[in-house]
């Protein structure tokens, strides 16, 4: 089944029946109604869904299992690496609380071939694709700039300027069908980045050359304290169109919903149809970065109303509701998530700090002659201390570190 | 027949052709640059030969071309892309910056970025607003970026292949007013380093360091120098960055006098660089200050001014005399 039109994929058919779900919501701006693919409703009830549920009739109660393992892992993470900034061990950190359906959910849409492009915050998405939590501290700590070799994972670093890799993304999959790879690669943005200039020239590129890439947005209501009014004036799935690929719009706090629309638009782009827009409609529930606070531009009446969405719950209601897991695999879960935050805590605090000459290492591939002037300048300063006996460079971090295989 | 003639321009496209036949991985990404051949036709005939594929016309985005290029390095090509002009770089200037030229460092050396950037650069066309600017000290100040311009025929062809051979990212500025000045090419030759200036006159009384459109001037204002009795020695610097100063320090240790030129301007530009270093390694060997001719402090003027602008002959022998007073 594939994604017939940009209308067919935005407007959700239930059979009659089931509980109309996702419509009556929190008063939102006129341009962020929500119209969404929604298969589970946030009490947890299965929605159908005669557009995507092929997507997931493959969707096992493990299967399921596995996803909320991955969600409950990553929100555990996530707490962990939010506590390590508070007692000084992080300088920052980016939460994505509440955005675990909307990782989760893509992140287990890709094939080990696709290729991934995401923003600071994709935390979930790294789970999904085995990179060691840890290696994404290492930035935030200050370390370094990206903890991981993009090609071990096929998931790129951390990109700091908004919207930037969305063109990286764009170009990567014009090499793709060059390459005539029948794989796939997916831009992670969020709402802000929409209003960027760059995200507008991936579109327009991806489009022309037909670039078998996904964009995928997630709304998650605010760019700093700029909620979504002051970013559009149409719903933002709607922006496709008016590019030549379709657009829709998906329930962010809905796991199985997340996975089915990206599998859509993954395999809309692999089978060479080119671009396509997801939106995935969610909200950060936390800060923007440790350094914000949400408490002096938006009320709590909104958090609260969305924690009512919570996507971890939603899910959790479900297999309870199923009879999918029993209390042995939530109690396990929990010894698992504590273990976890033991050893991201523990990690953290053994990253050792890097050695000073790495000022200069990898600045260019090939050398440069001011590089090396200024490297044997320092070395030769640093050199003067160590004769007084206070010693140069304090560690040994290549900053590449830990297992690859602790997400998968 | 090894060696021919060539306008620089037709040295670049034979250069392109050759590192397009050569590699299959390299690129070639612009607007225009496809049927037109480029707006100054630097292209011509590469979409032809080697197809659409290899030769792209994209749409009308600075940013969307070097950020795509970044991608397509990424996934393993050798992109070499065209800014149509020197003062429409700037919506790219952020891609370049902050990603073309941190890519490498971030992923602490695991990926390349093996993207030239190609800018034609400098005045003295009688363009328009935007059409020549000389921007290569707003590069040449990011670590992460090489600059390299050439003066001849023989440098383009052959500093062309390097720059695409490297592995970093090389910004490529065109001295587009030297586009159709002819000069001998041998495509059989061993290119000299890429980073090396090259002394293009020799002489014992002062030294000119220049590179790109200001070589020609330069190695004229020599000349009218010698029929005044003065010795003038002439660098083309051809690399930016880095800056070959162990090339300019030898000569100002036999010449004792520096003259910098350059069309962009003179303030935070690369003349100040220059003379900064040249002023640590070779104090004591200065019978004056290094002195710079290039740009005023002001929008590049319309056409009808920049001859007043540009730094000519009259405006760089005056900088000699005023060298030789001390």
């Amino acid at each position: 089944m594939t994604v017939e039109s940009t209308a067919a994929a935005r407007k959700p058919r239930r059979s009659s029946g089931t509980k109309r779900a996702g419509v009556k919501r929190t008063p939102q701006p006129k341009a962020t109604e929500p119209q969404l693919v929604q298969l589970l409703t946030p009490e947890g009830e299965r929605v159908q869904n005669d557009e995507y549920d092929g997507y997931v009739a493959d969707i096992t109660p493990e299967t399921l299992r596995g996803l909320y393992r991955d969600m409950v892992l990553t929100r555990r993470f996530d707490a962990e690496a939010t506590s390590l900034q508070r007692q000084g061990e992080l300088g920052l950190w980016a939460s994505l609380l509440g955005q675990e359906a909307a990782q989760i959910g893509s992140g287990r849409a890709l094939n080990d071939d696709d290729y991934v492009f995401p923003t600071y915050r994709e935390h979930g998405v790294a789970w999904c694709r085995g990179v060691d939590p840890t290696n994404l501290l290492g930035m935030f700590r200050g370390v370094n700039h990206g903890g991981w070799d993009p090609k071990t994972n096929n998931f790129h670093l951390y990109t700091i300027v908004i919207g930037s890799q969305t063109l990286h993304a764009t170009g990567y999959a014009m090499g793709v069908a060059k390459d005539g790879a029948d794989s796939a690669v997916i831009a992670y943005f969020g709402d802000g980045a929409s209003s960027q200039g760059d995200v507008a020239e991936a579109f327009t590129f991806s489009a022309v050359y037909n670039a078998p890439v996904v964009f995928f947005c997630q709304n998650n209501q605010w760019a700093i304290s700029e909620p979504t009014e002051k970013q559009m004036r149409v719903p933002l799935y709607q922006r496709a169109q008016g590019f030549g690929f379709p657009g829709v719009r998906v329930d962010g706090n809905d796991v199985l919903a997340c996975l089915a629309v990206t599998r859509a638009a993954l395999e809309r782009a692999r089978s060479g149809e080119g671009p396509m827009l997801v939106e995935a409609f969610t909200y950060r529930m936390g800060a923007h970065t440790t350094s914000d606070d949400p408490t002096k531009y938006r009320a709590d009446e909104e958090r609260a109303a969305w924690e009512a969405k919570d996507p971890i719950l939603r899910l959790r209601a479900y297999l309870e509701r199923e009879s999918t897991a029993d209390e042995a695999f939530f109690a396990a879960l929990e010894e698992e998530s504590e273990a976890l935050g033991k050893r991201v805590r523990e990690a953290v605090r053994a990253m050792p700090d890097p050695d000073h000459l790495a000022i200069f290492e990898h600045v260019y591939a090939d050398g440069h002659a001011l590089v090396d002037e200024e490297r044997a300048q320092f070395a030769a300063y640093q050199a003067s201390f160590a004769d007084a006996g206070m010693g140069t460079g304090t560690g040994s971090g290549t900053g590449f570190e830990g297992s690859a295989e602790e997400g998968k | 027949m090894a060696v021919t003639k060539l306008p620089l321009a037709k040295a670049i496209n034979e250069s392109l052709r050759v590192a397009l036949d050569t590699d299959p991985k390299v690129l070639i990404m612009g607007e225009d640059v496809g049927k037109l051949g480029g707006v100054f036709r630097v292209t011509d005939g590469l979409q032809k030969d080697f197809g659409e594929d290899r030769v792209i016309d994209t749409p009308l985005a600075e940013s969307g071309i070097v950020g795509t290029a970044i991608g397509l390095a990424l996934r393993g090509y050798r992109p070499v892309v065209e800014i149509q002009f020197d003062g429409f770089v700037f919506p790219a200037y952020d891609q370049i910056v902050t990603q073309l030229a941190k890519m490498h460092a971030r992923a602490l050396g695991k990926i390349k970025m093996p993207v030239v950037v190609r800018i034609p650069y400098g005045g003295g066309i009688g363009a328009v607003e935007h059409h020549s600017e000389s921007p290569e000290a707003l590069f040449a100040h990011v670590a992460g970026l090489k600059i390299v311009s050439p003066s001849t025929s023989a440098d383009a062809y052959w500093m062309m292949q390097q720059a695409i051979q490297s592995d970093d990212p090389v910004i490529f500025f065109e001295p587009k007013r030297r586009y159709w000045d002819k000069s001998e090419v041998d495509t059989e030759a061993i290119p000299g380093p890429l980073h090396k200036a090259r002394v293009t006159r020799t002489g014992t009384d002062l030294t000119l360091a220049a590179y790109g459109p200001m070589v020609k001037v330069c190695l004229e204002a020599a000349d009218a120098a010698a029929e005044e009795g003065k010795s003038v020695e002439v660098l083309d610097l051809r690399s930016v960055s880095p800056i070959d100063f162990d090339t300019i320090q030898t000569s100002v240790e036999k010449t004792r006098r520096l003259v910098v030129v350059h069309e962009a301007p003179v303030f935070f530009g690369s003349g100040a660089e220059i003379a900064a270093r040249i002023t640590e390694r070779s104090f004591y060997h200065l019978e004056a200050p290094v002195l710079r001719v290039g740009g005023f402090h002001a929008p590049y003027p319309p056409a009808r001014l920049e001859e007043e602008y540009l730094p000519g002959l009259d405006r760089v022998l005056d900088a000699v005399d005023r060298s030789l007073a001390y």
